[in-house]
């Protein structure tokens, strides 16, 4: 039986309503990334094979999959045991640490460089100097990307039977045996995958490069802008971005083969740990994961109040101080100025996502549909550095100049924020049983009425929650809005990068002070959002 | 209260093939015929919920162009369907206006569910949620009510007190109701009349009795349950274990249903069912005669 007839309004409806995304997409993705393939290929190929030939090229590629690599083998390392604990026992707190590895993932980039500064930076808490050199960039991604490992695992693990298990057990497996020869092969394909994404969202990172790398840690990203904004070589950065690009969708070629998906319902295969040795595994593992998680956002609050050594409100004095300036940045603006940004992207990557998620609920799938969601999911994959540079081509200087407008920033974030709103709310749409409106109707209440009382509510969560990933994504987007941020008036993970960057030591604390206020932020949100359980719709 | 007329519906095929079909006040009536068969293409016709040919009466009223919720018709889905963000209460009265407790009380009270307006519809049982669903149903008196398959998702042995309460119910209010069914025992139980329904047109409209008694076609007389040998309908008290008998029969399977075994075999591709003092095993070899 069809389910979907009340709400197929044939595929004309459908085309109109997926129109909207796509057009929106070509604008401002298709058109910006053909403006960099014009400008790196303007000086002929000469000009792209002088980059391509340059051993500066090839070192900087070579480091930036150096440290990916090495920054997906460290998260896995942490996130596997702490995913196998989440997943498979219960003990206390255990609904509240599901929340917290979700904060890091979210956490602006921006202010997770700044947390690591203040652990391991030259001043750190920890006494050791990491800035600069390639570990304090492993420390720092595998924090921000342990939940992709931890959740796509974890969910993994819910849809397994554990009579599975149970069963090799019974067939005289070992607790070892049973796990390396059943539980594993059929979770690996999700450790694949999330690895693979792990691996792309490290090869494209640019805030934590930018601002934990000291200025000598070059991956492509940090590289493209760089040659943009320092060195004024637009020819070079488009170059860059074209070899960024390349080497993403070859990247995404992979991950879309290695793509599991999680097929089954998820039933709670937790128990209670057993013996002293399992307890003090589980405890072990519990206390370890909550601490990497809180231990760096703690810091950042802690920093923000050190002045010199000396415990001081100086830096939330100048955060919260309208047209005070320090370093000729203003904070308390660039908080007004992130929250205006935020709010406008998020309301239009809503409209835009929410159309496109409709088009695709509404609709069998086809291969067209299919392409089209593919589509729809490129500005995820693709560096934020490269959508930047190519809006600024494009439509950041004449004929087009929007840059003053303040628009341009806002259009590059709903375009950020996009992919995660089509992503959350598309299954959700999809399994929205249309008959509960067929149901009003024959109750006798218009269509009208069955959409306020029936169809909002039921799916009031997931929009919050589409609401709140946007929210996040597009407060924390850096490397598109550095690109794009006028330099009188910043967001404020732009404006957190440029004090962390001058001296001072009001300047600095400011700038965790500024910190501190968009983690929390963020982490009403996202934590809110995990309140609403839709939370678990996995996001990538 | 109910007049088809010519009824069609195609999705990529035709699905329904001109159904005629009159239900008087208060009556009763069964389609009955396989899944697939379009039985539930037809209420969704009749409720308006999707595009259709021909002439849909409602109380005399041609309901072309009319939208669902204006056309006074109560459906009963196959799932319960309750809306799981409000409560009982919530439900019942969801098609009330104004709001009435009042109502949905003595909705609660007549399916048996007294004092379950507060409960979570999530708290309530299989058979509960359908006695719910059925008040939600009933609540704004609709003229007429359909019922699609509104016993399939449950098991046996709840279905078959259900069936009886809820028939009870329509009764008791005078309902007119048009209801699909692939269940022959729940049909016979149910309806006054039975409608046959195969490929998208109905074969037979009549009551149980004339079903079971005088099947229009072999096809009708398969589906009530009686046995088909050489062209000829036998109800399993007319066909018996004889030595001599013109049919050799492999048994296939039996049950002991009210006193009696009852045996099924295959005779020449077809499957009869017997009634025998005795259990007999499957893959025995017994030869059968017709009295």
């Amino acid at each position: 039986m069809d389910r979907r007839v009340v709400g197929d309004h044939g595929s004309v409806g459908r085309t109109a309503v997926l129109a909207v995304p796509v057009v929106f997409l070509l604008v401002l993705f298709v058109v910006p990334v053909a403006a960099v393939v014009r400008v790196g290929l303007s000086e002929g190929p000469a000009g792209m094979l002088g980059v391509l030939v340059d051993a500066r090229t090839w070192g900087v590629l070579g480091f930036t999959l150096l440290q990916a690599a090495l920054s997906t083998v460290a998260t896995l390392i942490v996130a596997i045991p702490a995913a196998v604990v989440i997943a498979g026992y219960r003990f206390p707190g255990r609904g509240l640490l599901r929340a917290l590895v979700l904060v890091p993932f979210v956490m602006p980039t921006v202010v997770v460089a700044a947390a690591f500064l203040a652990l391991i930076g030259p001043t750190g808490l920890l006494g050791v100097d990491l800035s600069g050199s390639i570990w304090g960039l492993v420390l720092a991604h595998m924090f921000l990307n342990l939940a992709v490992v931890i959740r796509v695992l974890g969910a993994a693990l819910a849809t397994l039977d554990p009579d599975l298990e149970n069963a090799a057990r019974l067939l005289g497996a070992s607790r070892w045996q049973a796990w390396r020869r059943v539980t594993w092969p059929l979770v690996a394909p999700s450790v694949r995958a999330a690895s693979a994404i792990v691996f792309l969202f490290c090869f494209t990172s640019f805030g934590v490069v930018q601002v934990l790398g000291d200025g000598q840690l070059r991956t492509l990203e940090v590289q493209i802008y760089r040659s943009t904004a320092y060195l004024l070589d637009l020819p070079a950065a488009a170059a860059l971005a074209l070899l960024q690009l390349i080497a993403v969708v070859a990247m995404l070629v992979v991950v879309g083969r290695g793509r599991s998906v999680v097929a089954g319902s998820a039933v709670d295969i937790s128990r209670r740990p057993r013996g002293w040795r399992e307890i003090s595994l589980v405890a072990g593992v519990v206390v370890g994961t909550a601490l990497l998680v809180v231990t760096p956002l703690l810091v950042i609050a802690g920093r923000s109040l050190l002045v010199g050594g000396q415990w001081s409100t100086a830096g939330w004095q100048v955060l919260f101080s309208p047209g005070e300036t320090t370093n000729a940045v203003d904070p308390w603006a660039a908080v007004l100025a992130s929250l205006r940004t935020s709010i406008l992207a998020t309301v239009l990557a809503m409209l835009v996502g929410g159309a496109a998620a409709i088009g695709l609920a509404m609709g069998r799938r086809g291969t067209w549909l299919r392409s089209v969601d593919a589509m729809l999911l490129l500005p995820l994959g693709t560096s934020a550095v490269t959508v930047g540079l190519g809006m600024l081509l494009a439509f950041g200087r004449p004929p087009i100049d929007l840059r003053n407008t303040g628009l341009l920033i806002v259009l590059a974030q709903a375009l950020v924020a996009m992919p995660f709103v089509v992503r959350v709310l598309t299954p959700g749409f999809e399994s929205f049983d249309r008959r509960y409106l067929e149901v009003a109707a024959v109750l006798g209440r218009t269509p009208r009425h069955a959409l306020r009382t029936v169809a909002a509510p039921l799916l009031l969560p997931l929009i919050t929650v589409a609401v709140g990933f946007a929210f996040a994504v597009t407060l924390g987007e850096f490397g598109a809005t550095v690109f794009l941020a006028t330099p009188a008036d910043p967001t404020l993970p732009v404006a957190i990068s440029r004090l962390l960057a001058r001296p001072g030591e009001v300047t600095v604390a400011a700038a965790y002070a500024a910190s501190t206020m968009l983690m929390l932020i963020t982490a009403v949100v996202v934590v809110g959002i995990d309140r609403l359980r839709a939370g678990k719709a996995v996001v990538f | 209260m109910l007049r088809l007329q010519a009824v069609t519906a195609s999705y990529d095929q035709p699905v329904l093939r001109g159904i005629d079909l009159n239900v008087a006040r208060g009556e009763i009536v069964c389609i009955l015929g396989p899944s697939g068969g379009g039985k539930s293409t037809l209420l969704r016709a009749v409720a308006g919920l999707v595009p259709h040919g021909g002439l849909i009466e409602v109380a005399g009223e041609a309901m072309v162009g009319v939208p669902p919720h204006r056309r006074g018709v109560g459906m009963m889905f196959q799932d319960d369907l309750l809306f799981p963000h409000l409560d009982v209460a919530g439900n019942v009265g969801f098609g009330l206006r104004p709001a009435d407790p009042a109502r949905v009380a003595q909705m609660l009270d007549l399916v048996g569910l007294s004092g379950f307006g507060p409960r979570g519809v999530d708290t309530l049982s299989g058979g509960q949620a359908q006695r719910v669903a059925l008040a939600r149903a009933l609540a704004p008196q609709p003229r007429l009510l359909l019922l699609d398959e509104p016993f399939g998702a449950l098991d046996v042995v709840l279905k078959a007190g259900l069936v009886l309460d809820v028939q009870r119910v329509l009764r008791e209010l005078g309902m007119t109701v048009l209801a699909v069914t692939h269940d022959r025992q729940e049909a016979f139980t149910l309806a006054d009349r039975v409608a046959v329904l195969r490929d998208g047109t109905l074969v037979q409209v009549g009551t149980p009795d004339e079903l079971w008694n005088e099947p229009a076609d072999m096809y009708v007389a398969r589906l009530v349950g009686l046995s088909v040998l050489e062209g000829r309908a036998y109800r399993p008290e007319q066909i018996r274990m004889s030595a001599g008998g013109p049919w050799s029969a492999r048994v296939t399977g039996r049950t002991f249903r009210d006193g009696h075994h009852l045996v099924s075999a295959r005779v020449a591709g077809e499957t009869v069912v017997f009634v025998c003092d005795r259990a007999l095993e499957p893959g025995t070899e017994v030869r059968l005669a017709v009295t």
